[in-house]
């Protein structure tokens, strides 16, 4: 055990936990306002289940040794995981640094369903997602499985994480169906200020995110920081001349979202490129998530927060790039295109399609089995009221004009359930 | 000359104004108003405090017309802000005694009779 391995970790775990606040503030701008607090709770509400069925089942299929595909289940319960050394830090630590990363990637989805989904068929399709589809795909990259046989290069979770979030995303925007609104009626950001600091506590989330993915606090770590400073930022520059080519002027929201498909490019590539690529990495990957953007949005897709475009495209465009960029000098072994190992592009784009397909048709058998048992839509008229009020009892911003104080006995009590009678079954 | 006053539900809005727009219904104020027309009051919980709220949002549109344009105006609010459940709100048509149009000064009829804006670059 390294003392300063476990003091940098200990660090990286937190950060990346607070990663998933983050992107709530992130999606939480981006709605309007009568959904405010149910896209935040989407992300806040993964902190709970997720982790708790990451220690009781999800790290054990994830990262015990098993078989090519999936873990054992040796580790349910956290049995046998101790404070005995993994790698240099105790076994815990990998495990709770390991959950944070669980969290964040189920909660990446909601960006695709937010303003329709009921939160109970949320919770219910993130649970059964970390377990059967996180769990086993972090194994076959990270713990022993077939595309880290293969030499996939998957350094903290382009494929793992993002294409991954990003192609159950597309599945479930095409089940749960568009909003009502969708196409008829612009649907502006609330508060794109808590978009902006939603992506500023994503950055620095993310040094723990990338860095972290070392798992020791040293030269790999150094790297891989480094490259999640320059990448974003050539992705921010690149936007914004995009942007002043095109519009004459450098949009917020766009800024916003420069700057997190940046750190998505950047994620598989953290600790394998060197700086000088990190950021011809970002600034190549900005463009077609760009382009993606605006094509979607003319679409009859409504991924409402671009789960797709941002992290599934610069996902798979950083995991691409990485098989170009890889470079043996920096990474101390991996190698990609421009270092004279061009196959390494080849495993890279079918580890991504891989991840991808996996994701997505597992999604879609998920949602059919979820369907069958509980509607996951609300009901079309409660969707023009808003989400905050129907799932939560919640206002994101009131006055409290014309609130009246009432104690369980009257009459308003007993109404409770008519007034939250919010789904008329299924996919509508 | 009518004053139109239409309280909507906000959710509403949009297709209302759409509707006003196809109508050709050119001048028009909004404001956001809390209101209660014997709609259910929805409950809501924040830690150990319920409440019942009493007042639901509300949008108020204020529409000057002359006589002839009251009819298709009320009939595009009405078929516009109607969702069949109670809280779809109120359409009132009120005299007017006096009209002026500020830029110009020109009054009643004149005033409420949309102006095709110059060209402009």
């Amino acid at each position: 055990m390294i003392q300063a391995d476990v003091v940098w970790m200990l660090v990286s775990t937190a950060l990346v936990l607070l990663m998933t606040p983050a992107l709530g503030f992130f999606y939480g701008g981006m709605v309007r306002s009568k959904n405010a607090l149910n896209t935040l709770m989407m992300s806040f509400a993964a902190l709970g289940p997720i982790a708790v069925v990451w220690a009781l089942a999800g790290y054990s299929l994830a990262f015990s040794p098993g078989s090519a595909f999936v873990g054992s289940l040796s580790y349910v319960g956290l049995r046998g995981v101790g404070l005995e050394a993994q790698g240099t830090i105790p076994h815990v630590l990998f495990m709770a640094y390991q959950g944070t990363f669980a969290i964040i990637t189920a909660a990446l989805i909601s960006g695709a369903v937010v303003e329709r989904l009921r939160f109970s068929a949320y919770l219910a399709f993130i649970v059964a997602w970390v377990l059967l589809v996180y769990a086993p795909v972090a194994h076959w990259v990270w713990g022993g499985g077939f595309l880290s046989t293969a030499g996939a290069l998957d350094f903290a979770g382009g494929a793992v994480v993002h294409v991954n979030a990003a192609a159950a995303a597309l599945v479930a925007a095409k089940f749960v169906g568009a909003r009502k609104d969708y196409g008829r009626r612009a649907m502006l950001p609330h508060n794109v200020p808590f978009t902006l600091l939603g992506t500023g506590l994503l950055w620095f989330g993310w040094f723990g995110f990338n860095a972290g993915s070392a798992l020791a606090a040293n030269n790999v770590a150094a790297l891989a920081f480094v490259n999640t400073l320059l990448a974003p930022a050539a992705a921010l520059a690149t936007w914004m001349a995009i942007d002043l080519y095109r519009e004459g002027r450098v949009t917020a929201v766009g800024a916003a979202t420069a700057i997190v498909v940046g750190l998505v490019a950047v994620t598989p590539a953290a600790g394998y490129i060197g700086p000088a690529s990190a950021l011809a990495l970002g600034g190549l990957g900005a463009i077609p998530s760009y382009f993606a953007l605006i094509y979607r949005a003319r679409t009859t897709l409504d991924d409402s927060l671009d789960v797709v475009a941002a992290h599934g495209l610069g996902g798979a465009t950083g995991a691409v790039l990485t098989g170009v960029f890889a470079d043996p000098a920096w990474s101390g072994g991996a190698a990609g295109l421009v270092a004279g190992h061009p196959e390494q592009l080849v495993t890279q784009v079918a580890s991504v399609a891989v991840v991808a397909l996996y994701s997505g048709a597992a999604t879609f058998v998920i949602l059919k089995l979820l369907a069958l048992v509980m509607p996951l839509r609300i009901r079309g008229r409660v969707e023009g009221v808003g989400l905050d009020v129907t799932e939560h009892g919640e206002e994101a911003y009131t006055a409290g004009d014309g609130a009246i104080l009432i104690s369980p006995g009257d009459s308003a009590y007993e109404r409770l359930p008519d007034a939250l009678a919010t789904s008329d079954g299924g996919r509508a | 000359m009518k004053l139109i006053v239409a309280i909507v539900r906000p959710e509403q809005l949009s297709d209302v104004l759409e509707a006003l727009f196809h109508a050709e219904v050119k001048g028009l104020t909004i404001s956001r108003v809390h209101g209660h027309g014997g709609e259910m009051e929805h409950v809501e919980n924040y830690r150990g405090t319920t409440v019942k709220m009493a007042l639901a949002e509300k949008v108020r549109i204020e529409i000057g017309v002359s006589n002839h344009f009251v009819e298709p105006t009320v009939r595009a609010i009405l078929s516009a802000a109607r969702t069949g459940e109670v809280g779809d709100g109120k359409v009132m048509v009120l005299p007017i005694e006096k009209i002026y149009r500020i830029r110009t000064g020109e009054e009643d009829q004149a005033a409420v009779t949309p102006v095709v804006p110059p060209e402009t670059d």
